[in-house]
């Protein structure tokens, strides 16, 4: 038999029966289509987060008090507890290194903030005056903290919008006084800045001098130091430089860690990745789903066409060539099921896209070639059982429409 | 031509063997027109599904042109039915999502024939049974007696020797019976060894050589 007519028998079959067709159809479609979808949200979840990190500027890095062997993990951070704070004086000591452009000290915490009768907690950070460059930050209205030494603590604060709104409605929050826990502080600028970045929302934020911050907790130590070095190129000569100039300070113990934003993204970009892939995973289970579906529509085909296969078995029709025509017509239920699943994952992706503009949700590739292809072999591994059941079939008992 | 030595078809049912087939001793010649006769239950259509070679027998021996078929597998067998055996049934078997054409052209496909000359044969096969006019319909779109002519030009389109029919009246009407068997009688003429199992007298006395079946044996053998 010419490979050609066993295709067009078994097409003939497949749209023979239009209903089982479309039954088929649909099941393998929603599991093709769930895993582009989904890997379509992993993905877009990952450049979210990249793009967040790449939005801090390539040039940056981030000194953390304590040390860790573990790349990409927040010592201090999460434990609270180092052998040495880090504080302004060693910030203050980083710009002997040439390859440190800026830098910017930070303290961070929540604190209860009052104005007239309005308390609400707002996160208060702690930074100074090259923080907006670093950050690449936008003032709305006034300015942004003064371009004084990190030990100054004059009583200034510059809000986020959420801040301003709630506070002071459409009225002019400059040079007004807030109350931070038992401080008071004056208002000289607001952000223009939206949404979340580096998980700070800048919309509900209030920045103080980072001197001023550490009397409001009461804290020696720095939260973190965000450096700008000089140019993406110094990169590792700047992370060099500053973990000599912290050991120099600290007799001799390099008790900080110094991540670079690219050590930070490939973290998140290899968490993502590995998030997406177990979405797909997920999601092919679905196609397993659809496999054993088809295994069943097949058995069913088997048995309502016994006749034709007693007859086929009568015109000659050797036990290899029942075997191709039954698998044949599992696989074309497989690739059709496979291709409108294409059709309904890019489509379901282009309403997401619709739906939240901004987001990429586009299906990775290797997702569709490998959703197709987990599609198709379903269709061949639960195809094959019901085609050897054809193939061994009694030809008198079949032609009689009897299965044995 | 066919030879039968000795040969037996044992069914067990429950536990009883049943003889449908004991010890028969038969020769059909190449040409012959044989019509196999007998009561429900005689053998008559196990002798026809072991003629066929759909059934293998228990025991005995079955020379078909010469080729001793006990001893080959089901591969080999399906090569032989391909090759020189045609079957009409009475409930016709025709595949209902194909057309009269690709019915007709169906063994063709599954022995690998070349389009053209497939085309060729079925055209051939269609006009001889004298259904032109109707090759693009489905079974379910023809009559019964059309349906059994298009089974007729599937089963000589391989151009076989021996033509396998079982009641291929027992469907249909007494005229397009009669030109159904006309049609059958006149490719016997042209050479083809016609081996009809019927219930029909008035059909079995139609034949040059009449078997008579009972209890799984040849009871009669009359020649005309």
């Amino acid at each position: 038999m010419r490979t050609v007519d066993c295709n067009r028998i078994a097409l003939g079959a497949v749209l023979r029966y239009p209903l089982r067709t479309a039954m088929m159809l649909l099941a393998t479609s929603i599991g093709v289509g769930s895993v582009l979808i989904l890997t379509s949200l992993g993905e877009t979840a990952r450049e979210y987060i990249t793009g967040e990190f790449q939005s801090l500027g390539t040039r940056l890095l981030v000194v953390f008090p304590g040390k860790t062997e573990t790349s990409g993990n927040m010592p201090g951070a999460l434990t609270g507890s180092v052998e040495r704070d880090l504080t302004l004086d060693d910030a203050r000591a980083l710009y002997r290194s040439p390859h440190v452009e800026i830098l910017a000290p930070i303290v961070v915490g929540s604190m209860p903030v009052t104005y007239g009768g309005l308390e609400r907690d707002t996160t208060v950070l702690g930074a100074t005056h090259d923080f907006l460059e670093i950050r690449n930050w936008k003032m709305g209205i006034g300015e942004f903290l003064p371009d004084v030494d990190f030990d100054r603590t004059p009583p200034v604060c510059v809000i986020g919008r959420k801040v301003r709104e709630e506070f002071f409605g459409t009225g002019s929050p400059i040079g007004q006084w807030l109350r931070v826990a038992d401080r008071r502080c004056r208002v000289i600028g607001v952000l223009a800045q939206e949404g979340t970045s580096m998980m700070i929302d800048a919309n509900e934020i209030v920045l103080v001098p980072v001197a001023y911050a550490q009397m409001l907790f009461d804290v020696s130590g720095l939260f973190r130091i965000i450096i700008q070095a000089s140019d993406r190129g110094d990169m590792t000569a700047a992370k060099r430089d500053i973990v000599e100039i912290i050991k120099q300070r600290h007799y001799g113990v390099e008790d900080v860690t110094v991540i670079t934003q690219d050590a930070v993204l490939a973290t998140f970009d290899g968490i993502f990745d590995t998030l997406t892939r177990a979405l797909a995973g997920i999601a092919s289970i679905s196609l397993i789903v659809a496999g054993v579906l088809i295994m069943n529509v097949m058995l069913v085909a088997v048995s309502q066409r016994t006749r034709e296969v007693g007859l086929l078995k009568a015109l000659g029709a050797t036990r290899k060539q029942i075997i191709a025509l039954f698998l044949t017509e599992a696989i074309f239920l497989a690739v059709f099921g496979g291709a409108a699943g294409l059709g309904l994952g890019y489509l379901a992706a282009a309403g997401l896209r619709a739906l939240f503009p901004g987001f990429a949700f586009m299906p990775p590739l290797w997702a569709a070639v490998a959703a197709f292809m987990v599609a198709m072999a379903c269709g061949v591994f639960f195809g094959i059982l019901p085609a050897r059941k054809a193939a061994s079939l009694d030809p008198i008992a079949a032609l009689a429409g009897r299965q044995s | 031509m066919i030879k039968l030595e000795k040969l037996s078809r044992n069914f067990q049912v429950g536990d009883q063997v049943v003889h449908a087939l004991d010890q028969i001793e038969l020769e059909i010649h190449t040409g012959e027109y044989v019509t196999i006769m007998g009561p429900s239950g005689s053998g008559k259509s196990t002798l026809l599904n072991v003629l066929g070679l759909l059934d293998s027998p228990t025991s005995g021996d079955y020379w078909l042109d010469d080729i001793h078929t006990a001893s080959m597998n089901d591969d080999e067998l399906a090569a032989v039915r391909q090759k020189k055996i045609g079957f009409v049934f009475q409930s016709f078997h025709l595949v209902p999502r194909m057309s009269a054409f690709e019915n007709v052209e169906l063994p063709m496909m599954l022995a690998g024939l070349r389009p053209a000359e497939r085309r060729t044969r079925v055209t051939n096969a269609l006009d001889g049974v004298g259904l032109t006019a109707r090759r693009e319909h489905r079974p379910d779109q023809l009559s019964g007696g059309e349906r059994q002519r298009v089974a007729i030009a599937r089963a000589i389109v391989m151009k076989p020797t021996i033509l396998l029919a079982d009641e291929p009246t027992g469907n249909l009407d007494s005229k397009s019976g009669n030109e159904i068997v006309d049609i059958m009688e006149e490719l016997n003429q042209q050479g083809l060894t016609l081996i009809l199992v019927t219930h029909d007298p008035k059909l079995g006395r139609r034949a040059d050589r009449r078997i008579g079946m009972e209890d799984g044996r040849v009871a009669t053998d009359d020649r005309a």
